[in-house]
């Protein structure tokens, strides 16, 4: 089977974007509010933003990611392309893979990207910065995966916003503590890769289990 | 007569009671399949279990052939112009029909770069219809094809559906209007409910 039909859905989903920056890039704007609002609330001192500074902005890139998980599978069921992804000879599990891709594409690229200039704003060490930016790398793919699955359980529900964060938080607990933990190490000139390795380990577990879960829930939601 | 696609004892469940009786149906080409009855009797739940969006509680459901389903939803997002629409649909299989072709044929034509939100319902429709032709596929799955559409619109429907009988078949529902096409050509399935609450087919 070819992979036309799932690159087809991963550029229209990036031309999607495109059309809606604003939107798309929410994400990105409120990870710098919370960024530029904390010193304000907590005083400027580098050393006390420095020692928060590996905590603040993984928890404002994960509630970022939160944001735009509501948009990830509602408006195609809402316009009734998501029953389509079940009709014909392509899988859902690759339609699946597409979206995530595009998904994190759009909200957790940019925030890496961003995240260097994040990190000088709160003083984290730069010997920190290159484990940051890894840990971020492994980090928010699990976060679409795990996200995408809390997204489409969710995905008939009223009130869907409530619910998908009350379903995420217990399952990013481990991703927090790796990251934080990797990015703290660094930051003291410790070895961070046991908490890498545990956090890619996990990133790991989402991409092998979350996919199957979101293309069942999805079905689910369809009936 | 090569057969498109064949069932045996499909059935489907909803809060734990069938919701018709187990269906046998075979479709092959030249031939179209009316499914007709009232509003809740089950056609639209039929129609999503024949496409594959439902899953059959018991039965077999094959295809022999690629297929293609229009629901309620067009399916098209509205961002996106028309012609953009119907070349992501291209991509996803054979393609058949040329896209300014297509639009032309549900009388769209000269609209291409207009978003698709920007388009009526009975538009929205017909763009709806219009990726059934931008890309090959020997079995229609029609869901209502007529709602929202003019007379027009629907003579267009029935000129489509004719053409498609030339090398593929069609299984549609309806309950207002009934394709004017060759009688010869069409099978009548009438869902009624049954005695239980459950449906007779």
């Amino acid at each position: 089977m070819s992979a036309q039909p799932y690159r087809a859905l991963f550029r229209r989903d990036l031309k999607l974007a495109m059309r809606r920056l604003g939107e798309s890039l929410l994400p990105l704007f409120f990870l710098f509010t919370v960024i530029v609002l904390i010193p304000l609330g907590v005083g400027p001192g580098p050393s006390l933003l420095a020692r928060m500074a590996p905590g603040m902005i993984w928890v404002a890139a994960l509630l970022s990611s939160l944001l735009a998980l509501e948009h990830l599978f509602r408006p195609d069921l809402e316009d009734g392309t998501l029953e389509q992804w079940f009709v014909g000879e392509t899988t859902v599990l690759g339609r699946v893979w597409a979206r995530l891709a595009s998904h994190w594409l759009i909200t957790g690229l940019p925030v890496i990207v961003f995240s260097p200039l994040a990190a000088e704003m709160l003083h984290l060490p730069h010997r920190a910065l290159g484990v940051m930016i890894l840990s971020l790398l492994i980090g928010t793919p699990a976060l679409s995966l795990v996200g995408g699955l809390a997204a489409a359980l969710t995905l008939s529900t009223r009130g869907a916003s409530v619910l998908l964060s009350i379903l995420i938080f217990p399952l990013i607990v481990p991703l927090v503590i790796f990251a934080t933990g990797a990015v703290s190490m660094a930051a003291d000139g410790m070895n961070p890769y046991a908490h890498l390795g545990l956090l890619g380990a996990f990133t790991i577990l989402a991409m092998t289990l979350a996919p199957f879960g979101i293309a069942a829930a999805l079905r689910m939601n369809l009936e | 007569m090569t057969l498109l696609l064949e069932t045996e004892g499909l059935e489907f469940h909803r809060y734990g009671a069938p919701v018709f009786r187990p269906l046998g149906l075979r479709l092959e080409t030249g031939r179209a399949i009316v499914l007709t009855g009232p509003n809740g009797v089950g056609k639209t739940t039929l129609l999503r279990l024949l496409a594959g969006i439902l899953k059959p509680v018991s039965g077999t459901l094959v295809h022999h052939a690629a297929h293609a389903f229009v629901g309620h939803l067009p399916a098209v997002k509205g961002d996106l112009s028309c012609r953009e629409n119907l070349e992501y649909e291209q991509r996803l299989g054979l393609p058949d029909l040329a896209l300014a072709e297509a639009l032309a044929e549900v009388g769209l034509a000269g609209l291409g770069s207009r978003p698709a939100r920007a388009l009526s319902a009975g538009q929205k429709r017909r763009l709806g219809m219009a990726r059934l032709l931008v890309r090959r596929s020997g079995c229609w799955l029609l869901d209502e094809p007529y709602a929202s559409l003019d007379d027009a619109g629907c003579r267009r429907v029935d000129e489509l559906i004719a053409r498609q009988l030339e090398q593929g078949g069609v299984i549609l529902a309806t309950h207002q209007r009934h394709p004017h096409i060759d009688p010869h050509r069409i099978e009548q399935i009438a869902l009624e409910f049954g005695q239980e609450g459950g449906v007779q087919a």
